[in-house]
């Protein structure tokens, strides 16, 4: 019952895109696609799910005073693993996000709950909040994604919903990712208080 | 378990320890994953001289790296060449650019751009057969916008992708004939070494 | 302005208001606005018409819809004003659909999203125009022909991507096929429609100095610092073009009298408004000559309206009796 709780509050609660704003720069710089935006999503979660499973395990053989070293080594290379396993293996990945793969590691949402989290909890809740946290970022980036791509070039995951002339080229394009990101918080924002 | 204290032995220990792990986890995915990462590599060079060759089955030989930075892949159907230009809109553009036997462009593709999606990324598609700015049969060397006097069109409100584009084109077709010029002289000096052997006979 | 007395109430009010000074400056584009009629024709009435129209609607749904306001903004002129520069900032035969996209982009996102009129950071018709010419750049940089064309057919080279031609060539000699300096200040150029006729824009930018709409300061500034800056250029390398052609060339003289003046996004004190100005002039000939976009004017502005809560900061007038400095940490 209370890993389910530890996983929906990732989700929208804890949402770490849109009540956090942890991990801006995947966040803005992945999201010119909603497939972009999911994959980003989905290579964050397996990194997150399995960098706090480890740190939770090994936070008792850590002293404080190396703890961030030691989580960074250990983010770093489930990063690297990661990328190897995705140009081997999934290489249309790879070229839509080869860039962004690596910063993976300095993505603040991994570290962040890796000291906020993992190091204080059991290993199986910090699987559900890696989980949790990890959809939630899944999300918002997918939702993200999909807004620019409409708006954009008429398209949603390459179906297209208008003809592409009509998209404005501005939300493809980084500025519009702050712009859309802005009015995506204030939605969240009106719906959470309503 | 109780929580190991910060004494300088015990996180010196700590982290080593964590950092060899590390370092053999990464080690072992390495040894996994280096043949198919080669592989896919050496398969996406192939299918793209097969592209611009327009055929189905290429044999590659050793591929050839100038000083310009142009790569040379000589091939039984035909050449393919590397060349990349660093002023595009958004950056680098490199272009792979295949020629026939008579040296004309028998098709390109865009290997490397950071170019604007929607305005400069056409480039992909833009100066293919049968498109607006269709280079393809073209006597690459000396190639420019119609704007610049040429006669291929610029990609709608993209000129300076286009401009760097036809560059790498040009660029490509100048590696191949510098190639050729070298190839000739090599040939002729070992011609002339074959007659004076045969004067001192 | 020379002493201010101050004295107890009551005061006599002034007679200025929002109303007064919007309509003052809609009043001093007229000219310009009948000029852009007639030399380019009915897209040009229809441009102008769909902007202004629909930045009045989008104003009015959008603070009773969705801001569910009751006052009525759109009487305070400040929406046509915003519709009035959008559509000079327009080539005149965009389509109609993004003149509507625009004029939303403008009063939506760059105005009624920061809280409407004396909140809004960026300058709404800039906002608006910056939108569309990254957005749809093919359609805002096809000019059509102006009356005054003197090769037909011949479209798309403005003045400003000659000169721009000319820098990424090296090449002095394109700069011949510019007009004038002379022709460019009465407005036989092409470009949007208020780009055309320096002339008739600083008429009615003096007839705003004359009712005191606005202050020297920001236009000056701006204009000098292009004149100087660009004049050094030229005289060091002539592939940079002649200052005056600089000035008159594109929508200099428009955003430096009405665009960056705006009073809401521009900074308040005299001091404030002349470093505003000077970074501006410097910011645009920078954009135009070395740029990706030909117009660097308004991305300029927009770059710096950015910055005005800083400079607000930094020159802000000493308050009366205020000790500063060394005195005030004793």
């Amino acid at each position: 019952m209370n890993n389910i709780k530890v996983f929906l509050n990732g989700l929208i609660k804890e949402n770490p895109t849109f009540v956090l704003l942890l991990g801006m720069c995947p966040t803005l710089g992945t999201t010119s696609s909603a497939l972009n935006g999911m994959s980003m999503g989905l290579a964050t979660m397996a990194v997150l799910v399995f960098s706090n499973f480890i740190i939770a395990l090994i936070k008792n053989l850590i002293p404080d005073m190396v703890r961030i070293p030691c989580y960074i080594v250990v983010i770093a290379s489930l990063v690297t693993i990661l990328q190897m396993l995705i140009k081997a293996y999934a290489p249309g990945v790879d070229a839509a996000l080869g860039l962004f793969i690596p910063l993976i590691v300095v993505n603040c949402i991994i570290l962040g709950r890796a000291e906020a989290f993992a190091a204080k909890n059991g290993a199986i809740p910090s699987i559900f909040d890696g989980l949790g946290i990890g959809l939630g970022f899944t999300w918002a980036l997918t939702l993200l994604g999909a807004c620019r791509e409409l708006l954009g070039t008429g398209k949603v995951f390459n179906i297209t919903c208008f003809p592409e002339q009509y998209g404005a080229l501005l939300f493809v394009l980084a500025p519009g990712a702050f712009i859309v990101l802005g009015y995506l918080i204030a939605v969240f924002n009106k719906i959470k208080k309503a | 378990m109780k929580k190991l204290k910060s004494t300088l032995p015990n996180m010196a220990i700590v982290l080593t320890s964590i950092a060899l792990i590390a370092g053999l986890a990464l080690g072992y995915v390495n040894s996994v994953t280096a043949g198919p990462i080669e592989q896919i590599k050496a398969k996406q060079l192939s299918d793209g001289i097969k592209a611009v060759l327009a055929a189905d089955e290429v044999v590659v030989e050793t591929p050839d790296t100038l000083e310009s930075g142009a790569i040379i892949y000589q091939t039984d159907k035909g050449v393919a060449v590397q060349a990349t230009d660093p002023n595009g809109f958004g950056g680098k553009l490199s272009v792979l650019v295949g020629f026939n036997e008579e040296g004309l462009i028998q098709g390109y593709q865009v290997l490397e751009t950071s170019e604007t999606p929607g305005l400069g990324a056409k480039a992909g598609e833009w100066f293919q057969k049968g498109q607006k700015g269709d280079i393809i049969g073209k006597q690459a060397g000396n190639l420019t916008v119609s704007k610049d006097g040429g006669e291929v069109d610029a990609i709608t409100a993209s000129t300076i992708t286009s401009r760097a584009f036809l560059r790498c084109v040009n660029a490509a077709y100048e590696a191949l004939s510098e190639r050729e010029q070298e190839d000739a002289q090599t040939g002729a000096t070992q011609q002339i070494k074959e007659e004076t052997e045969v004067t001192n006979e | 302005m020379s002493k201010l007395t101050i004295s107890l109430s009551p005061h006599v009010h002034g007679g200025d208001s929002v109303q007064k000074n919007m309509y003052g400056v809609c009043i001093a584009l007229l000219p310009a606005l009948i000029a852009s009629f007639c030399f380019f024709g009915l897209g040009a009435v229809k441009v102008m018409l769909a902007s202004v129209l629909s930045c009045v609607f989008f104003e009015w749904a959008i603070t009773k819809f969705i801001l569910k306001r009751d006052r009525l903004t759109i009487l305070d002129g400040s929406a046509i004003l915003t519709g009035l520069l959008l559509g000079f900032n327009l080539p005149s035969n965009l389509p109609i659909w993004i003149v509507i996209l625009g004029a939303l982009f403008a009063i939506g996102v760059g105005k009624l999203t920061f809280g409407g009129l004396g909140q809004n950071i960026f300058n709404p018709a800039l906002a608006g125009r910056v939108f569309l010419l990254i957005s749809f750049p093919v359609q805002m940089t096809s000019w059509s022909d102006n009356v005054f064309d003197k090769i037909d057919g011949y479209s798309g080279a403005t003045p400003l991507s000659l000169m721009q031609k000319a820098i990424l060539e090296k090449d002095a000699s394109i700069l011949n096929d510019l007009p004038s300096s002379l022709e460019m200040f009465l407005g036989q150029t092409e470009g949007s429609m208020g780009e055309v006729s320096a002339l008739l824009l600083l008429i009615g930018c003096a007839f705003m100095l004359w009712r005191k709409i606005i202050t020297w300061h920001i236009p000056v500034s701006i204009i000098a610092t292009v004149l100087v800056f660009s004049g050094l250029l030229h005289l060091a390398n002539p592939i940079y073009a002649n200052p005056l052609q600089v000035i008159f060339s594109g929508g200099m003289i428009l955003g430096a009298c009405y665009m960056a003046t705006d009073y809401v996004t521009s900074p308040m004190s005299h001091k404030g408004q002349l470093i505003f100005g000077v970074c501006i002039g410097l910011l645009t000939v920078v954009i135009r000559n070395w740029g990706a976009y030909p117009e660097g004017m308004s991305f300029a502005i927009i770059i710096m309206n950015a910055f005005t809560p800083l400079i607000n900061v930094y020159c802000k007038p000493k308050r009366f009796g205020e000790v500063i400095g060394k005195e005030a940490a004793k």
